[in-house]
């Protein structure tokens, strides 16, 4: 009975989870009346607007990610390492992207990086973008500095540190060479995160009024019927295609795999 | 002057003053083990030493050189820690490595150096495994290669036994001292093992609430320990208490027995009460014809430990541990039967405060 129970409720979680999503595909296959074709899909891909926003976010994710890796990792490897006190505080400052909305962030910005400000930001594209970057990495710091705390967290930090110091080894090595591969799966399943974040992210781009993948799909969404979902299912293949890619680079990691 | 000298040093921690003057010149080629319980500073010592540390007062000198201020990687100091620590993200081969790839060693000069740790541990098969894919025993061979290739000017080892079993733990601590005498490293173990230490070390120091109780070499530490720590911590011992007879030629009683005690204070006076301990195999069973005293113990516990048996028996109204070598041809008495057991006075460990 119990286990009856058990898989009843498993079903019942698959349906909830997969049935708006079947919807959704079906109703992006039905563009062409009376029959299943790929038009709405073949009218996204078509549409010059589609690379370029889509190529921007992800010149932009990419920034996003390195700047969130040069900033969580040190800070995290420290936080563990010389300040293992002042671990609430930052877990309470990487959690504050999650209850500040981004419009509060990005007004903040606009107020402190405009044009007759100290730092001119919005006044070129370019510094649009850098201020972008940084709103970007800031929302995806809950899920960076968490995923890094974790793989930190199978390692032992600080013996590693003494015997690589012991070796001759100056913190930068240290860092490079052996807390960040010890730590790359985690590294990359935050940046997996920040990626599918950057894509998705409306509000700060919309509100710098920059050409990002966000915006555009509102625009697509606002003004077309069918696009909007396969647009809707295109990303959810970039995100599952990101989270595949996570599985493989566990499966492939050696080391890896002998924490586990 | 001493290849490695250790003076005056202190380390506090907040209030805590977990190491306080203490000082200690290991010359070059020396083994030296610093031996103690839980939280008497060894480790902390070491740890100055390694420059994971810096010391509240005092000095270090490595080959004259003072390192006190120097950072942990410009020290050139080899180490062994107790959880292995080699790199997961590396093969044997490149956790050998390490140390000369971040010394800027060509790579011609850094295989061969490889190649001739990995022979010298005997693992020269196994340079292109992850760590993971080793022993304990074997992961640990794989720390002292590397902490031995840069060819650092002293081999700290901080407990690198302790997570190892009983068999691989003995057949390690001996290739480690072999090693070490072979290539004449200065050398610094941290143990709360006295077989341990006892058994690699030219010279031992056993340390209690932070400060050195005694140096010495084990046979000395053993047989002459200066304090009631040193004698309890190192090895098993049973103590007495002698009624003094005759200061001026150090002749005391044991349960009415005549002893001539060789060390006895000639401060004391007739009937005076002196502290004094044996070590179990200075109690021998039966009579013996050199021996100064006979007295009769009833067994309360015998322990079969192969070569050797431990007898707990009420000697002179105290519980006592006695040695005697296993014979096959002589079963050990059974528990509640009395037995001759044969003392002399020179066996006796005059105990300081």
């Amino acid at each position: 009975m119990t286990r009856f129970f058990a898989w009843g409720t498993f079903l019942l979680g698959c349906v909830f989870f997969a049935l708006p999503l079947i919807g959704m595909t079906e109703f992006s296959l039905k563009m062409r009346r009376g029959e299943y074709s790929f038009d709405a899909y073949r009218r996204v891909f078509e549409d010059q607007r589609f690379w370029d926003t889509f190529s921007y976010s992800l010149i932009l994710a990419a920034a996003t990610i390195v700047v969130g890796v040069l900033l969580v990792v040190p800070t995290a490897y420290w936080v563990r390492l010389k300040l293992p006190q002042a671990r609430p505080v930052i877990e309470f400052i990487t959690l504050l992207p999650l209850v500040i909305p981004a419009i509060v962030i990005v007004f903040g910005y606009i107020r402190l990086y405009n044009t007759s400000s100290f730092l001119p930001l919005t006044g070129s594209a370019l510094g649009t973008d850098i201020l972008l970057t940084m709103g970007y990495t800031t929302l995806a710091l809950p899920y960076m500095y968490r995923s890094v705390d974790t793989g930190l967290r199978t390692i032992d930090v600080a013996t590693l540190t003494e015997a690589a110091q012991s070796l001759g080894a100056g913190w930068v090595t240290i860092l490079a060479r052996i807390i960040l591969p010890n730590v790359m799966v985690a590294v990359l399943s935050g940046a997996f995160l920040t990626l599918a974040i950057v894509l998705g992210e409306f509000t700060m781009a919309a509100l710098l009024n920059r050409p990002a993948f966000g915006p555009f799909m509102q625009l697509l969404g606002a003004n077309r019927a069918y696009e909007p979902p396969a647009l809707a299912v295109i990303a959810f293949a970039i995100t599952w295609g990101c989270m595949g890619l996570m599985q493989l680079v566990t499966r492939f990691s050696k080391h890896e795999r002998a924490k586990a | 002057m001493s290849f490695l000298t250790m003076t005056n040093l202190e380390k506090l921690f907040g209030q805590n003053r977990v190491v306080k003057d203490f000082s200690l010149s290991v010359e070059k080629g020396e083994f030296i083990s610093l031996l103690g319980p839980s939280g008497c500073g060894k480790t902390t010592v070491l740890r100055m030493v390694a420059g994971f540390e810096s010391p509240t007062a005092g000095g270090i000198t490595i080959d004259g050189k003072d390192v006190t201020g120097l950072k942990a990687n410009s020290r050139n100091i080899g180490m062994m820690f107790q959880a292995y620590a080699l790199f997961p993200n590396m093969t044997v081969a490149d956790n050998v490595a390490f140390g000369l790839k971040v010394k800027g060693a060509p790579r011609a000069e850094r295989d061969a150096r490889v190649a001739e740790m990995l022979a010298l541990i005997g693992l020269e098969d196994l340079g292109a495994r992850f760590p993971f894919q080793l022993s304990g025993g074997q992961q640990q061979r794989v720390a002292l290669a590397r902490a031995l290739a840069p060819r650092p000017s002293v081999l700290l080892l901080d407990e690198p036994l302790s997570a190892l079993d009983a068999k691989v733990r003995v057949s390690l601590r001996n290739q480690i001292r072999q090693i070490q005498q072979d290539l004449g490293i200065t050398t610094i173990f941290v143990t709360h093992d006295q077989e341990e230490a006892m058994s690699i070390s030219d010279r031992i120091v056993v340390m209690n609430g932070g400060v050195a109780d005694q140096v010495g070499a084990p046979f000395e530490i053993y047989n002459r320990p200066r304090t009631k720590f040193v004698a309890n911590f190192v090895g098993t011992l049973n103590t007495f208490e002698v009624e003094v007879t005759d200061p001026t030629t150090g002749r005391v009683t044991l349960a009415g027995q005549g002893l001539s005690l060789p060390n006895a204070p000639l401060a004391a006076h007739v009937g005076e009460k002196l502290s004094v301990a044996l070590r179990p195999e200075a109690l021998r069973l039966g009579r013996l014809p050199d021996a100064e005293a006979l007295l009769t113990a009833k067994v309360t516990d015998v322990n079969f430990m192969g070569s050797v048996i431990r007898l707990k028996a009420d000697l002179a109204g105290a519980a006592v541990s006695l040695d005697t070598f296993n014979r096959p041809d002589t079963p050990p008495p059974v528990v509640g039967s009395e037995v001759e057991v044969s003392l002399s006075g020179r066996d006796f460990i005059l105990l300081q405060a």
